[in-house]
């Protein structure tokens, strides 16, 4: 959290604190480069997350939020259980995701499919309190990877057959109630959200 | 003993077998199940990404719709068995514990459809957490009456259910043992296992191929190094890409792993004598058939092809609208 005693005006640093619940503790990354070593999907990503929390402390605004490395973290949380500092890494990533969003970055970086399969993933949610493996996996493959939909349909077949996936979406039945709560919650939202 | 149940959406068809098996053993277990009326999705890893407030407030719903269930009072037990259901019901009631700002606000959504939740009204378990702490491998040990002798088992933790987002988790977070102290107690031969507490992938199977498909197969080889029969895992994603996406990883790389993928429930349910198609076998993608003859359990009939249509595209239809 900001404290908010702070004279200057709010660095990039100040703002993913601010945006991250709880007590993140990014303050106190010693880049010892454990979070990275970490990683599973490390190899694949611009920056380690030890890079990442180096380059918003010098407030690299753009790369970072370019930087495809939130994207491809998987949020298994291996860097945080071993985080000498309780950096909460995990839950940083996920702040930089939501900035990437807002500011529109993400599509500069090579992982820009990625917000979409989120967002049509909880556009079920939102419409039915369920998810919905067939309706996220057809929209979702339809508008990125047209391609991959012909390469999927035998699993997707393989899926039906073993009854293992529904044509039809489930609703529960306080549809109504959630999107009371899910509306009031992102008027509150605010900053974050 | 009395829980609340959040099975999550994964188990409704994905992943039947887990939440098949889960129940045969609870009841030969005498545990008493509730599940929790009409709960909704958690959000899984997508809505954090997109939206922090409303993802608190999701998940929070289900905690209100559980604790009022299952009677205000003293504190109750909600178990979970997919992992990144446990793990994100389990942090959000830590975080709304931890910051009371944050819980006011949550609570003040959660108003606006009736409800409310007090933090820490509820205890979240992960199912594997209630069948070796609660029930104890003692209490499973006398249940067993089909030892799994022949079988080598690799035991798959996964990444969330022992990273300590709780401040006590049930078992070592680097190295955990539980489930293979649990696997040896059914009689099965345990592997080591040096992958075992390491992520699947999660969603990245259908984000980049590639980085997903390389982590499956770093799970895979190292089972197959150890010669396990089967892979034994606790939660429906790591089901699911370790098991349906095999034949991808074998295309890929050029590999012919054949490791049939296993709820730890199915081997529990196996080892206390239940018929292997009342514990959802047969939905696997790589066959389970050879591991399960190691044991002298009759596999179930194969899954039916489906009769080719003249007219439909080879993929699902598209979702009508209710
Ligand atoms: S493991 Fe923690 S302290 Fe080390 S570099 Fe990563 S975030 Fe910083
Ligand atoms: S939580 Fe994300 S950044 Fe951390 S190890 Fe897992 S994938 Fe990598």
């Amino acid at each position: 959290m900001t404290s908010p005693t702070t004279a200057r005006a709010p660095t990039f640093f100040d703002e993913v604190v601010a945006a991250t619940p709880g007590q993140s503790n990014l303050s106190k990354c010693i880049q010892c480069g454990t979070c990275g070593g970490s990683c599973p999907s490390g190899q694949d990503m611009d920056h380690s997350p030890r890079t990442l929390f180096a380059m918003i402390v010098a407030g690299m605004r753009d790369d970072v939020l370019r930087s495809n490395s939130p994207w491809y973290c998987v949020s298994c949380y291996y860097c945080m259980s071993r985080c000498p500092q309780e950096v909460h890494i995990t839950d940083i990533m996920s702040t930089l995701k939501r900035m990437a969003i807002k500011e529109g970055k993400y599509k500069e970086s090579s992982a820009a499919d990625a917000p979409d399969f989120s967002g049509t993933f909880i556009d079920f949610v939102e419409s039915y309190g369920r998810s919905f493996e067939v309706g996220l996996a057809t929209r979702y493959h339809l508008s990125h990877h047209p391609l991959d939909m012909v390469k999927m349909a035998p699993m997707a077949l393989g899926m039906l057959r073993r009854g293992r996936m529904d044509l039809t979406p489930t609703k529960i039945k306080g549809i109504d109630q959630l999107q009371a709560i899910l509306a009031k919650a992102k008027e509150i939202g605010g900053e974050a959200s | 003993m009395k829980y609340g149940y959040y099975p999550g959406c994964s188990l409704e068809r994905n992943a039947s077998a887990y939440h098949e098996s889960a129940m045969e053993v609870a009841a030969a277990l005498n545990l008493e199940f509730a599940e929790v009326e009409d709960w909704n999705c958690c959000g899984a890893t997508e809505y954090m990404a997109i939206d922090m407030l409303p993802a608190f407030a999701l998940i929070s719903r289900n905690l209100a719709l559980a604790a009022e269930q299952m009677g205000n009072g003293r504190q109750q037990q909600l178990v979970a068995p997919c992992s990144a259901c446990f793990l994100n019901l389990s942090k959000t009631d830590r975080y709304l514990r931890d910051s009371p700002e944050l819980a006011d606000k949550v609570n003040q959504a959660l108003a606006a459809g009736g409800l409310h939740y007090k933090p820490g009204s509820l205890r979240v378990r992960h199912l594997l957490d209630i069948l070796v702490t609660d029930v104890g491998f003692n209490a499973v040990a006398e249940k067993v009456t089909k030892p799994l002798y022949n079988l080598r088992l690799a035991p798959y933790y996964g990444c969330l259910v022992v990273r300590p987002v709780r401040k006590t988790p049930f078992d070592n977070p680097e190295y955990p043992t539980s489930l293979d102290t649990l696997m040896r107690t059914l009689g099965a031969k345990v592997v080591d296992y040096p992958l075992k507490a390491q992520c699947c992938g999660g969603h990245m199977t259908q984000i980049k191929e590639h980085t997903a498909l390389e982590i499956i197969r770093r799970l895979l080889k190292n089972a197959a190094d150890y010669q396990a029969d089967a892979i034994v895992t606790l939660c429906p994603m790591c089901q699911l890409n370790l098991d349906a996406y095999q034949d991808n990883v074998n295309k890929h790389f050029g590999t012919n792993y054949n490791i049939p993928i296993l709820y730890f429930t199915q081997l529990v349910g196996l080892a206390f004598g239940i018929s292997p198609k009342k514990l959802g076998f047969g939905k696997e993608f790589v066959d389970a058939a050879p591991a399960l003859k190691k044991i002298g359990a009759e596999p179930p009939p194969k899954a039916k092809k489906p009769r080719p249509s003249k007219t439909a595209l080879p993929m699902p239809a598209p979702a009508e609208e209710d």
